[in-house]
């Protein structure tokens, strides 16, 4: 379970959490949605670790993320980032078999190689992909390839920053697909940032909304058409009139 | 007044907290080269990257540099009829100083800014993230091969660069002004010492652990966009150029004059 209790985060001025609380229960998948820089990435870096908050404790399966040995930590995460931030100067095996070749969970070249090859095959990619480098794929498969290291080590976390963004709905429902498909069968706990109501509705069991440093709504998938919160309501319906601002 | 003294202290406070950062930076560097895991991989490839392709733009450079010297030296001997001293002062001037210094600001304008420019679109693009992610520190995984393979491989470059450099002067001496070759080639054993060629690859390690840092510094505090990695490349280059002439006259006093 993770769980984030009253955190804070400021950049300069700018306090862009300030007061988040959740609770993300262990084999569900919880979906974050809210405008853009409304610090959804935020606090997903502050759990890893990659930013600290000012202020709050995170806590996962009751452990305090600060106080945790940091490899281990680290270990039981797999993260998907938005632009899939694959490493240029490594093949597209090598990108997916990262964790594999070095470290605590180091594997001989050519196992580390088929599991990538396996884990490339399980995101709809071929083994002719595998030998070749991030700048030959479409966007397309370069998220694919992210996800398939995201879930290389078969972690118990992973997040997701914006699975589907930039995709055409044919590859963003592939995508959907996936994720829901690979937290299901892993029975992985699952924190997905997205702007896509139809993701949204394919990948969560909850979803918590962020608005103004602070989880606006939070609820079960279900619940998410009759919230009876302006704020959700608006940013479901995609409306621009309502109570969050257009021009921020 | 008041004015003018507060924006002298904040520029003073400034360069202080630049200058402790870049210290902090190196001491970190130094400390992770100390400890494992080692990318042996990455060092390779750093060492290829920095030692072998820096070589043409380092023997050229060297090259030229040589021939220059040996002219103006000739010009200049023969106001005092001391014509003779061109082999030896090409040779001493390469390698206590041309050879380093020219060879380190090559290296600087290639690789410095390479450095600074791949480490600054992978922070911009979230690989640095994605490293921590995969439990793999950056420092230890980025900086360290790239500051190690630099601190080896430019002092090899530059006795590389003296050797091309003591030719080109050697070239134009016997083609242009009439040296004969054995003379030349014997005057310029006779008076180098093993001093005038180690202080040069001393001079190398320092501008090579220099060059690498800088590079790796502006690269790891590189801004968003293509904006903030071409500000990371320029500062990465001045800094380590400049950096490199300072700690240039530094080790020549503390070398030739202490």
């Amino acid at each position: 379970m993770i769980c984030l209790e009253n955190i804070y985060k400021s950049f300069g001025n700018n306090a862009v959490l300030k007061g988040i609380n959740v609770k993300v229960e262990a084999g569900n998948s919880l979906v974050i949605i809210g405008g853009s820089g409304t610090g959804k990435s935020v606090m997903l870096k502050c759990i890893l670790g990659l930013i600290p908050p000012n202020q709050g404790r995170i806590l996962v399966d009751g452990q305090d993320a600060e106080h945790t040995e940091r490899d281990a930590f680290l270990a039981r995460f797999g993260m998907l980032f938005q632009g899939g931030a694959l490493f240029d100067s490594l093949s597209v095996w090598q990108n997916v078999a990262f964790r594999l070749l070095r470290g605590a969970l180091k594997r001989s070249p050519a196992e580390a190689r088929e599991i990538a090859v396996e884990k490339l095959r399980r995101v709809g990619l071929s083994a002719d992909v595998a030998n070749k480098f991030p700048g030959e794929l479409s966007g397309g498969m370069q998220k694919r390839v992210g996800l398939a290291r995201a879930i290389a080590a078969e972690p118990e976390i992973i997040f997701f920053d914006e699975p589907t963004t930039g995709l055409d709905p044919i590859m963003a429902g592939v995508i959907n697909d996936l994720i829901r498909e690979i937290v299901v069968e892993m029975g992985a706990t699952a924190m997905t940032i997205t702007h896509d109501m139809s993701s949204v509705r394919a990948i969560a069991d909850k979803v918590a909304m962020l608005h103004n440093g602070v989880i606006q709504w939070s609820g079960p998938i279900s619940d998410i058409d009759q919230s009876g919160d302006p704020y959700l309501d608006q940013f479901i319906h995609g409306r621009a009139e309502g109570p969050i601002e257009a021009i921020r | 007044m008041i004015a003018a003294l507060a924006t002298l202290g904040q520029s003073t406070l400034g360069l202080l907290a630049a200058i402790g950062r870049v210290c902090l930076f190196a001491f970190s560097v130094v400390t992770h080269m100390l400890r494992p895991p080692f990318y042996i991989r990455e060092f390779s490839q750093a060492l290829l990257n920095i030692g072998f392709f820096s070589l043409p733009v380092v023997g050229l450079t060297a090259l030229f540099a040589g021939g220059a010297l040996a002219l103006q030296i000739y010009a200049g001997g023969a106001r005092f009829n001391a014509e003779a001293v061109v082999p030896s002062i090409v040779a001493i001037g390469m390698t206590r100083e041309l050879g380093p210094v020219l060879g380190g600001l090559m290296v600087a304008a290639r690789v410095a800014s390479s450095i600074a420019a791949e480490i600054g679109t992978m922070k911009v693009t979230e690989q640095i993230d994605a490293l921590v992610t995969l439990s793999t520190n950056p420092m230890r995984y980025l900086t360290v091969p790239r500051v190690l393979a630099a601190t080896l491989a430019v002092p090899v470059l530059v006795a590389v660069g003296d050797a091309i450099g003591i030719m080109g002067g050697y070239f134009v001496g016997i083609n242009r002004l009439d040296f004969n070759a054995a003379a030349y080639l014997k005057n310029t054993v006779d008076f180098l010492e093993f001093w005038d060629i180690a202080s040069g690859m001393v001079k190398g390690a320092v501008f090579g652990f220099i060059v690498a840092l800088m590079g790796c510094y502006y690269g790891m505090r590189s801004g968003r966009g293509a904006q903030g990695v071409g500000r990371a490349t320029k500062s990465a280059v001045v800094a380590s150029s400049v950096l490199i002439l300072a700690s240039n006259y530094v080790l020549t006093e503390v070398f030739f004059n202490a």
